[in-house]
């Protein structure tokens, strides 16, 4: 994954910084959007992937499943209310086709009420993007997460 | 001194109902727990035997808080042993899974075949007429700690006793039943996802034992209006000790439809409120003889046997201290799962773990319990729900299991002291 195509790289930033800037600010109602209809979305372990187990923490197949979570989060799921801001780096692509394939690290600090600040995810983007009516969304998006110990629970995306 | 660590009359009534919030805090009978309980007379799980299916096959866990290592053997048998080397303490296995035949410490090398015996020791006739051990060491009496091991329809357990009663026995008839309907044919082993709590290990088993909670915590069918119609209930603890229980929802009426038609038959929307865009989530496919939803099955005390719609189970529960706990969802499927069945079972994680719709409340539950009762050592719980009707199995609103638990825990854990006349 060495492009060099410096347009589209400054796109494929452009597309991470709205996906995370959507979540960390709250507006998860517009994050479904940020995927194609019939994409693939998909939070897993590091170690299952390694060992090519398939169980995830959270799979959703199409973009239906997206809102269902947001929906499901935002009423029926009951969770301490908790600030989460992403971090990136060391972002790699290549075309592959229509579509491009995008990697990188990712970062989550999690704030509790209380104020206390913690590493609460470090994974990798393993992402799958494509344009459509000169947009580019998720085709893909796995989040594989080294921090295979999830404090308490999972409620928000990555 | 034990004695005055666990006083069953203050911290446990005889019948279960009252539990003083200290046994969700205290150190010393933490200490006691790892000693009397998961040391002591009880069949810990550590796995499936469809995580370690080759010769050589290994896997790092726990019995309580300490680190073992379960093994598949050459001769095809499994073994476990305390992950401590026999020569100066160093843990002997730094990996979480693999594959090896022999198991060598990265300290002074000494190693050890997949059943923990000591195979070797570097420089054991010293090096170039210098000495080495001394001449009455033997081999055979520096191996790793090994445990019993047996397995039962592919769940491995240890345990340190030479007391403990055979597996079969210590799981007893009825709930060996309830195992044989999930693993009833051969699994295969799909990965696990972890959850660290910090609250006490004994909240968790309160949690799987309480069927009261279920639709209070988790709001998830009730907030998208889905009514589970034609379901039964059936809680039930085992014929011995009381520690393992079972909760499940059986679906009543089970002749009429296939799994194609559950949506029509057995889930209902109301047109407002919310709905689930893609309710394949909550679909099921008959796979079982009897038709349930929910088969949530605690085997005392680091297993709970989980059949949630199609995805099935094994939680692995660790305790980590005495307000830490880590569960462990060992995610199976059937070797002959068509790749629809398994794609829903995959699907269907989405309800359980961490992120469960339908159960990541039970942890936020369990540490706001810790931090309610941190202080409050002396106070006690109410665990009266349906007391008086205890013998009722058909209800999803009765503590029955909990108590029951609380008067198992009460016998292990005051064994001692009651003979010596606490
Ligand atoms: S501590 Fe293991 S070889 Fe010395
Ligand atoms: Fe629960």
């Amino acid at each position: 994954m060495t492009n060099q195509n410096l347009a589209l790289r400054a796109e494929l930033i452009a597309l991470q910084d709205l996906y995370i800037s959507t979540l960390d600010s709250d507006r998860l109602e517009a994050w479904p959007d940020l995927f194609v209809d019939d994409c693939l979305y998909q939070i897993i372990p590091k170690e299952n992937v390694d060992h090519g187990f398939p169980a995830p923490l959270i799979l959703c197949d199409n973009k239906r499943m997206l809102r269902d979570r947001v929906i499901s989060l935002r009423h029926a799921n009951i969770f301490a209310p908790v600030v989460y801001r992403h971090f990136f780096s060391g972002l790699v692509f290549e075309q592959d086709g229509e579509a491009i394939r995008m990697e990188c690290n990712y970062l989550v600090i999690s704030t509790s009420l209380e104020g206390v600040s913690t590493v609460y995810q470090a994974g990798t983007y393993r992402d799958i993007v494509v344009r459509i009516d000169g947009e580019l969304r998720f085709k893909e998006k796995h989040c594989v997460f080294d921090t295979s110990r999830v404090q308490t629970l999972l409620a928000l995306p990555i | 001194m034990i004695d005055e660590v666990f006083n069953p009359q203050e911290l446990v009534s005889t019948d279960g109902s009252q539990v003083a919030y200290e046994v969700f805090s205290s150190q010393e009978i933490y200490d006691l727990e790892q000693e009397r309980i998961f040391r002591g007379p009880v069949w810990n799980f550590l796995g499936l035997e469809a995580e370690i299916p080759n010769i050589g096959d290994f896997k790092s866990t726990f019995v309580g808080d300490t680190p073992v290592v379960m093994t598949r053997t050459e001769d095809g048998g499994l073994a476990a042993w305390v992950n401590r080397c026999a020569h100066r303490g160093a843990m002997v296995c730094r990996e979480l899974r693999g594959n090896a035949t022999s198991h060598n410490c990265v300290y002074h090398q000494w190693s050890f075949d997949t059943k923990g015996n000591l195979l070797g020791v570097p420089f054991r006739r010293g090096q170039k007429g210098q000495a080495g051990m001394p001449p009455e060491f033997k081999p055979s009496e520096h191996n790793l700690h090994q445990l019993r091991v047996e397995s039962f329809r592919g769940l491995v357990f240890a345990t340190f006793s030479a007391e403990t009663v055979p597996l079969e026995e210590y799981i007893g008839t009825t709930m060996g039943g309830y195992i044989k309907r999930v693993f009833h044919k051969p699994v295969e082993y799909l990965g696990c996802t972890r959850q660290f709590a910090n609250s006490n290990w004994k909240l968790y088993m309160e949690n799987v034992k309480d069927p009261y909670h279920a639709s209070l915590l988790h709001l998830f069918h009730t907030t998208f209006n889905i009514f589970r119609v034609g379901m039964k209930a059936h809680c039930e603890t085992d014929e011995n000790h009381g520690l393992h229980s079972i909760i499940m929802a059986i679906k009543e009426n089970q002749d009429a439809e296939a799994g194609a038609d559950y949506k029509e038959q057995k889930i209902r929307s109301y047109q407002e409120g919310f709905e689930l865009e893609d309710d394949s989530i909550l679909a099921l496919i008959e796979e079982f003889e009897v038709v349930a939803t929910n088969h949530i099955q605690p085997i005392f005390p680091q297993l709970v046997v989980q059949q949630i719609h199609n995805t099935l189970v094994a939680r692995q529960l660790l305790p980590k201290g005495p307000d830490k706990f880590e569960l462990v969802f060992h995610f199976f499927g059937y070797a002959d799962d068509t790749p629809e069945l398994r794609k829903l079972r995959i699907k269907q994680a989405n309800l359980v773990g961490a992120a469960g719709y339908i159960s990541m409340e039970d942890t936020e539950a369990t540490e706001l319990v810790q931090r309610g009762t941190v202080r409050d050592g002396a106070a006690r719980s109410y665990i009266n729900m349906a007391k008086h009707q205890d013998g009722q199995t058909d209800t999803l609103i009765t503590e029955k299991l909990i108590r029951s638990f609380w008067t198992g825990y009460r016998n292990l854990m005051g064994e001692v002291a009651t003979g010596a006349g606490a």
